[in-house]
């Protein structure tokens, strides 16, 4: 039996939202199947009040155990450091000081979402409530927790990026954890099972983006990399390799990745939805891409572009289909 | 007198603190307290205006969309712009979708896992209530999750993702369906209505958005709502967490012919047109600096001191000086349904609110239905325009929660100003400079009350489906 406490800090609760979208099975089938058992989440469980400060405190003084600590939502510290911004209610205690406390007790630490992670939308412009990852400051180590801090398992603050996060990473990281595996992190401490793909992997404008054949505006259907603002090619994430929501995901939504599962990525240097260009050239490449290769390719193969592909490009549905091939 | 703080307040969304003044087993005042401050508004100064579609759903993961609406509402406004109709007919489905999921949640997951508590054995509904309704194991739970998450393949088809999907702009929605989406769309509505006909009601929705009268629908019998009118019936929450009667609504899911469910505002017997011009937001009892203002003129300044009198960081909104209660129950009854008007009628309380949700929780599947087949996919989804270097635009539109409205404002092309309020910033508001008690606040005095954690207070509060992260963005 794994014992979880999930904590709603300062976010928008998305993430568990998007949680309970799981499916075959279920969110909670598969916790249960897994030997995982809920001691208190707040949208989930039924004791509020008296009831759920009681068991909190057990928790915290360690009275009983804990295997996976859950915060979902950022950290806020302000004002003045003091917490205040986010009171955990009924307790007269802020959640950045239940955080420190039941953080110390749990053999797991797991941030889910971008929130916990690094701060996420919640230290967007200008961060009016101060706030910060549990062991990250946007992409700088050390936020509520110094970078090395460890849980009582040895481990970092694993991060379960996302704005949301897809339920299935949220699920497989806790089922692995409630296995005994060791989940394996990349330099971010994102669980790597989806961290080394790039939103770009399977992404159904592939096509389009070999070409550079853009979209110009929303609901064209080109690639949205050159003028929309799409950073799929840099942002991590098998977002369009396992569908949400059945089979969906931003691209195939129509709208540009935005790069939610990285740090920082409230604040970009542009309007999210707009490429940031010098000399008319994208200032953010594709990962792993040099400058000078990328540049000639792009060139070269925006002029081979085929009439179907440029012509598709600038609708907002298919209207030239594949030339057919007959069999010989 | 004694003073009872209720905290943590869960299975509402966000953070919630209630603390209630006990004289002689009464309350005899009630203070609402959202104890969350993360300053959206302040977040959204100075940004290029359309990036408002990419943060302000990011207020609330259980009402993304409806932020998405309203900011995609109030960019419109500003850029002088329309939404093609075939486009607001697809915003209108996925915003459908998410208020008709939210409705699913709130019911199973928030409000009725307290009557499956042990302090309820012995009612003769105790043991159904406790198998179906019980808190992460019930049988109905489960159900509703997996039929919720199936009804959101509404928004991988059409929005990418949920929560928080950028498909819905200000010229309609960026993913043109196609006939093979329409087909799908329909079988994935099909799928919820088999839930809903099996599982929540046990009859055909229409049977249910037939009720005319309270007897009727407390003798329903029918499904898991049947076993909630029944309990009802027998703790009489019809008498329980009366609101104020006045109720209002921005109109849901605006299509080129009006609304799917009509604007107004609604106060014993008399429906009268909707001014948004009367909205003024009180900060007197709000950890909030600045004199009471408009939307357009208001402003977001955060007492640090947290100082008396203030005890929330919520603001007071008022219409024309007075409260309102906004939600399912105020939608229904602003739209004439003859269900909720007999309801709000005879008072309004717990029974009306979580009726109400159930019933347009049956005539949304209706709609939902109706803008799927009405899908041509050779139209065109989204007009395209420019946002302004000045200019100004509110977005009002009907969450899950009730009435949200984003007011903006553009100077040298980014946002100069950018104020919100949420369903539950009218529902839970704090006191304003006259003293007037926000409508939970006052749904909760003269409640009796006894032990640690009062059954009733948790019923009442819970009865307004409360979205504490939309009220204190």
């Amino acid at each position: 039996m794994t014992t979880l406490l999930w904590l709603q800090a300062a976010g928008c609760g998305g993430c568990t939202m998007s949680l309970l979208c799981a499916e075959s099975p279920g969110a909670l089938e598969m916790l249960e199947d897994a030997g995982i058992r809920l001691l208190w989440h707040p949208a989930l469980s039924v004791e509020t009040g008296a009831e759920a400060r009681a068991l909190l405190e057990d928790l915290a003084a360690g009275r009983r155990s804990l295997d996976i600590l859950c915060v979902e939502g950022a950290i806020a510290r302000g004002p003045a450091g003091t917490g205040r911004f986010q009171m955990l209610s009924g307790t007269g205690r802020s959640m950045m000081d239940w955080v420190l406390r039941l953080a110390s007790r749990a053999r797991h630490v797991v941030a889910v979402g971008s929130c916990a992670a690094f701060g996420g939308v919640t230290a967007a412009g200008g961060n009016p409530s101060d706030a910060v990852g549990l062991q990250y400051d946007g992409a700088l180590s050390g936020g509520l927790f110094p970078a090395d801090w460890r849980s009582r398992a040895g481990d970092p603050v694993i991060n379960v990026a996302g704005c949301p996060t897809h339920p299935g990473w949220v699920t497989e990281t806790l089922v692995l954890l409630a296995a005994g595996e060791r989940v394996a992190l990349d330099g971010f401490a994102r669980p790597r099972f989806f961290a080394d793909h790039l939103v770009h992997h399977g992404c159904p404008k592939n096509e389009f983006y070999e070409y550079k054949a853009s979209a110009r505006t929303l609901s064209e259907i080109g690639c949205m990399m050159e003028n929309l603002g799409c950073i799929g090619t840099q942002a991590v994430g098998d977002c369009n390799i396992r569908p949400w929501n059945g089979e969906g995901s931003c691209t195939r939504g129509g709208y540009p990745c935005i790069n939610c599962t990285a740090p920082g990525f409230e604040d970009p240097t542009h309007a999210f939805v707009e490429t940031q260009k010098l000399a008319g050239i994208p200032v953010g490449l594709p990962t792993d891409m040099p400058k000078a290769w990328f540049m000639a390719l792009a060139s070269l193969s925006k002029a081979a572009t085929p009439d179907r592909i440029g012509k598709n490009a600038h609708a907002d549905r298919i209207v030239v289909p594949p030339t057919l091939r007959r069999p010989r | 007198m004694t003073r009872l703080i209720v905290g943590p307040f869960n299975r509402v969304e966000g953070d919630l603190e209630v603390a209630l003044d006990i004289r002689d087993g009464r309350v005899a005042r009630a203070e609402v307290n959202a104890p969350l401050y993360r300053g959206f508004e302040r977040m959204l100064e100075g940004r290029d205006p359309r990036d408002a579609l990419v943060i302000t759903p990011r207020i609330c993961g259980i009402c993304s969309i409806s932020q998405s609406a309203a900011a995609a509402r109030a960019l419109a406004a500003a850029m002088g712009l329309n939404p093609t109709p075939a486009g607001a007919e697809m915003a209108a489905l996925i915003h459908a979708a998410e208020n008709a999921a939210d409705h699913l949640t709130h019911f199973h997951l928030f409000f009725m896992p307290d009557f499956a508590r042990p302090a309820y054995a012995g009612r003769p509904w105790h043991a159904r209530a406790v198998a179906r309704f019980t808190a992460i194991d019930g049988s109905a739970q489960r159900t509703a999750i997996a039929a919720r998450a199936e009804l959101l393949h509404v928004m991988g088809l059409l929005a990418g993702k949920w929560p928080h999907t950028l498909a819905i702009q200000p010229g309609g929605v960026t993913r043109t369906p196609g006939l093979r989406e329409k087909a799908r769309l329909a079988t994935t509505l099909r799928a919820f209505r088999r839930y809903l006909e099996t599982t929540l009601f046990g009859a055909p929705v229409e049977e249910f958005v037939a009720l005319s009268s309270p007897a009727a629908l407390i003798g329903w019998g029918k499904g898991d709502a049947g076993l909630f009118l029944e309990i009802a019936d027998d703790l009489a929450l019809g008498d329980l967490g009366r609101g104020g009667g006045r109720y209002l609504s921005f109109g849901a899911y605006p299509l080129v012919e009006g609304p799917v469910f009509a604007a107004g505002v609604w106060e014993g017997g008399v429906l009268s047109p909707l001014d948004p011009a009367a909205i003024l937001e009180d900060t007197s009892h709000a950890w909030m600096t600045g004199p009471a203002a408009h939307p357009f003129a208001g402003e977001t300044q955060p007492d640090e001191t947290m100082a008396a009198p203030g005890y929330s960081w919520c603001k007071a909104p008022r219409l024309a000086g007075r409260p309102a209660e906004v939600g399912a129950l105020a939608r229904m009854v602003v739209d004439g349904h003859p269900l909720a008007l007999a309801l709000a009628l005879a008072g309004g309380g717990v029974l009306a609110r979580v009726a109400a949700r159930l019933l347009e929780l049956a005539r949304t599947q209706i709609e939902m239905e109706r803008l799927v087949a009405g899908i041509e996919p050779a139209a065109h989804f989204m007009a395209q325009g420019r946002s302004p270097r000045a200019g100004r635009g509110a977005g009002l539109v009907e969450a899950a929660r009730g009435a949200l409205g984003h007011w903006l404002r553009i100077e040298n092309g980014r946002i100069a100003g950018y104020q919100i309020i949420a369903p539950t910033t009218w529902n839970f508001s704090p006191r304003d400079a006259a003293g007037q008690p926000g409508p939970l606040e006052a749904a909760l005095e003269g409640l009796a009350v006894e032990g640690e954690v009062p059954l009733a207070v948790q019923h009442v509060v819970r009865s307004f489906d409360p979205c504490m992260v939309c009220t204190v963005h």
